[in-house]
């Protein structure tokens, strides 16, 4: 099989290591060869963060280069603005539509572009944007909006729910359970 | 059964199934992991070093011992540690030893990128570099094997993208040598000139054998290609890339020993193909050495010495062009780290700004200091150099700049080595202030332990060094302990110890705002109707407020209560909510 890629993108803080964590998990039922690359240190606080989840049947690189990305799941809207020119062609990407302003923005020495959205779609790209922070709010907290990021992302994988719900329960501490599958749900419908 | 393991949680891994019993290590990304997740180990006695240089006198100790032994550290880390390297080399080791060091190129955390493997060939001390998680279990394994048998300590080099990338493993049980005697061998241990000098031709001698050895270990292996217009030579995830960008079209000679190299080895190899290329991150270390070798090779005409190499720049350099997706016309502003909410270095940056005070700054969190609209620091090199720097920079200015310069250094960081520097200030007699950014924990790196929190590597209780007591018994008299989230108090102690007439260390208190522990205050709360929109509370760069078109908006989720915006606010608009 072809190697598959999913880049995981967000601000430094918001809990992308959790989904590629729950993306290892599932892959690794199905005897995929996977890779996982993560950033660790001072991209963490607040920075701008990357993480490569790539698999298939053979697997090298552990990172995803410009140009490969089959999917884009950005926990906030500037990054997936961001990171546009690592798609394939035929690549997709699932945002969330919660604005967080950089620094730079804060201090008003840039802008925050008015209409990512719009404008991705206008450069010919299929973005998939949804409120999960109101979602992640609505199973019970924030937090949670990794949980509805991927449960949206599971609609365009052949993975069963009950193989998602099976990687979820490795991955999470048992007492967010159910939160958990709460905003995995949400997102999964949304 | 395969599983999904990190890097840097394999060789730790690799280190409990080769049967090391004991770990010290300073941590410091990228190579932090391994000591944490050793630790995890109830067979390994696994601690924190105040620094890299301890920690690997005191690995070197455990091997002399008996027991096999590791130290891990970053690239940096290593420079401090050079010293014992230089040195252990030549006495050798009883148990096995290994010493991991974690190369950042990129820069993804860390002031340079300098190239770790110059370390093996200056200190002739053979180096195995692996390209994912499974290698990076194995040859840690292998490294105690080798240690033994060439009686050498052996550099296991990881970087970020092998350290910081989970695939698959298969996992082995433990072995559990046997410790092996100590004997008293002076003329093995003692290195002074008489003994050293009978030691050296032995360093020499065993690098000989390491090369034989390099030409027939399978850590160096020819993978066949079908097209041998080219044959690259790879190590690290260098290989990986070249394997992705061109599947098994060239045959690739993977060095997993890149230190010593092979000779006949290479020569076969550059003989079996026209163009000989080098893939390698950094310099063109193995490059250099076919040059040596007189062989004719490509390496840095084609890959730059600059930053990380991915499967693109590989497939580029034979001519390939990756179609990339469409770039947005609209400018995307970055986003570069920034504190958190409710820092409490925060404050304390805001007042040096304030009082337009030259800092010289260190290595931790702190440093985002220097970002905008803070900009507070101005120089960092390594650690520890704040407190000597500062030292130097006074007494050049002959006490001019005494006044108005402050050093910063965080808890983890001064107990590294920043309090030799204290030691040149009081002895050598600079009025100098430093102000120790006491957050209770070793931050950047992601909350370790250290000598001043009371607490070992495992979470357990321990010896607390008292920063008070050290900083007097060192000969500073003018010690005073802040709360960096009063501003008036830490603006009150700042200029009260740069007009004195003596040495001073200022201790700014407060445990980092992301521990566990520390009790959050109920968010800020914006009143729009009061703000005047004069951007005060702009100034400390807090990413849980920001100014609409409307006033001041506090985002409650990232907001600590900490307050030190609504001390900045004359008008009221940032009042703290009631407790309880």
């Amino acid at each position: 099989m072809e190697t598959k890629n999913i880049m995981i993108v967000g601000v430094g803080g918001q809990g992308s290591l959790l989904a590629s964590k729950l993306l290892g998990r599932l892959l690794l039922t199905r005897g995929y060869d996977i890779k996982v690359s993560e950033v660790h240190g001072m991209s963490q606080r607040g920075g701008s963060v990357v993480t490569y989840v790539r698999f298939g049947s053979k697997v090298y690189s552990p990172i995803i280069d410009k140009g490969e990305a089959d999917f884009i799941v950005s926990f906030e809207l500037l990054e997936a603005a961001r990171y546009t020119q690592y798609l394939r062609k035929g690549g997709k990407i699932v945002t969330n539509t919660q604005r967080i302003n950089p620094m730079p923005v804060i201090t008003g020495a840039a802008r925050y572009p008015d209409d990512p959205v719009s404008e991705m779609r206008a450069a010919g790209i299929d973005v998939d944007a949804f409120d999960a922070l109101s979602l992640a709010e609505q199973a019970g907290s924030p937090r949670a909006v990794n949980l509805v990021l991927m449960g949206h992302l599971s609609n365009s994988f052949d993975f069963t729910p009950e193989e998602w719900d099976a990687a979820i329960e490795q991955s999470v501490p048992a007492a967010y359970l159910a939160l958990n599958r709460r905003a995995f749900a949400l997102g999964r419908n949304a | 059964m395969k599983t999904l393991m990190l890097g840097n949680v394999a060789a730790a891994r690799g280190l409990y199934e080769a049967g090391c019993s004991f770990v010290s290590s300073y941590p410091g990304t990228p190579s932090t992991e391994i000591t944490e997740s050793a630790a995890q180990y109830p067979e390994i006695y696994a601690e924190w070093a105040p620094n890299e240089k301890v920690a690997m006198e005191a690995a070197f100790g455990a091997s002399l011992a008996g027991r096999r032994s590791f130290c891990g550290m970053k690239h940096v880390g290593l420079n401090v540690a050079a010293d014992p390297l230089f040195t252990i080399s030549y006495t050798g080791v009883n148990a096995g030893m290994v010493i991991a060091v974690a190369d950042d190129a990129g820069m993804h955390s860390s002031q340079n990128e300098q190239d770790s493997r110059h370390y093996a060939r200056a200190s002739k001390i053979p180096m195995l570099e692996p390209s994912d998680a499974a290698e990076s279990l194995d040859y840690a394994k292998r490294a105690y094997a080798i240690s033994e048998q060439f009686d050498t300590p052996v550099l296991l080099k990881m970087c970020t993208r092998v350290a910081h990338s989970q695939s698959l493993v298969e996992t082995q049980p433990r072995v559990e040598p046997e410790q092996k005697p100590y004997e008293k061998t002076p003329q093995k241990y003692i290195m002074m000139p008489g003994y050293a000098k009978l030691r050296h031709p032995v360093v020499e001698a065993r690098t000989r054998a390491l090369t034989a050895f390099a030409e027939t270990t399978d850590l160096n292996r020819v993978e066949q290609g079908s097209d041998r217009s080219v044959g690259f030579i790879a190590d690290s995830t260098a290989y990986q890339y070249v394997k992705e960008a061109f599947g098994d079209r060239y045959p690739v000679l993977k060095l997993g020993l890149v230190w010593p190299m092979p000779e006949e080895k290479l020569r076969t190899f550059a003989a079996s193909v026209d163009r000989l290329i080098v893939a390698e991150e950094l310099d063109g270390f193995i490059e250099s050495h076919c040059r040596d070798l007189g062989l004719a090779v490509e390496g840095k005409s084609l890959f730059s010495p600059i930053g990380e190499l991915s499967q693109n720049t590989v497939a580029a350099a034979l001519g390939r062009q990756t179609a990339e997706g469409p770039k947005l016309e609209t400018p995307i502003p970055v986003r570069p780290p920034v504190m958190c909410a409710g820092c409490p270095h925060r404050g304390l940056f805001y007042t040096l700004k304030k009082l337009k005070l030259t800092v010289i700054g260190d290595i931790g969190c702190y440093t985002l200091g220097a970002a905008a609209p803070l900009g507070a620091i101005d120089s960092v090199i390594c650690m520890g150099a704040s407190v000597s720097g500062i030292h130097g920079f006074n007494k050049a200015s002959g006490g001019a700049s005494e006044g108005k310069t402050v050093a910063v250094i965080g808890d983890s960081t001064f107990m590294h080595s920043g309090m030799t520097g204290l030691v040149n200030i009081a002895y050598n007699d600079s009025k100098s202030t430093v102000i120790i950014l006491d957050n209770s924990i070793t931050g950047m790196t992601g909350h370790q332990q250290n000598p001043t929190t009371g607490k070992n590597l495992k979470g357990d209780p321990a010896a607390r060094i008292d920063l008070e007591s050290l900083c007097r018994a060192i000969g500073i008299r003018r010690v005073r302990v802040v709360d960096p989230y009063d501003l008036a108090a830490v603006e009150t102690a700042v200029r009260e110890e740069l007009a004195a007439d003596e040495a001073s260390v200022i201790i700014s208190r407060r445990p980092c705002a992301l521990l566990k522990y520390v009790k959050h205050k109920k968010p800020i709360l914006a009143d729009a109707d009061k703000c005047r929109k004069c951007g005060m509370c702009m100034r400390i760069g807090c990413p849980a407020i920001s100014m609409t078109e409307h006033g001041v908006q506090i985002d409650a989720t990232l907001c600590t209560g900490c307050g030190v915006c609504g001390q900045l606010c004359k008008f009221g608009a940032l009042a703290p909510q009631e407790e309880g």
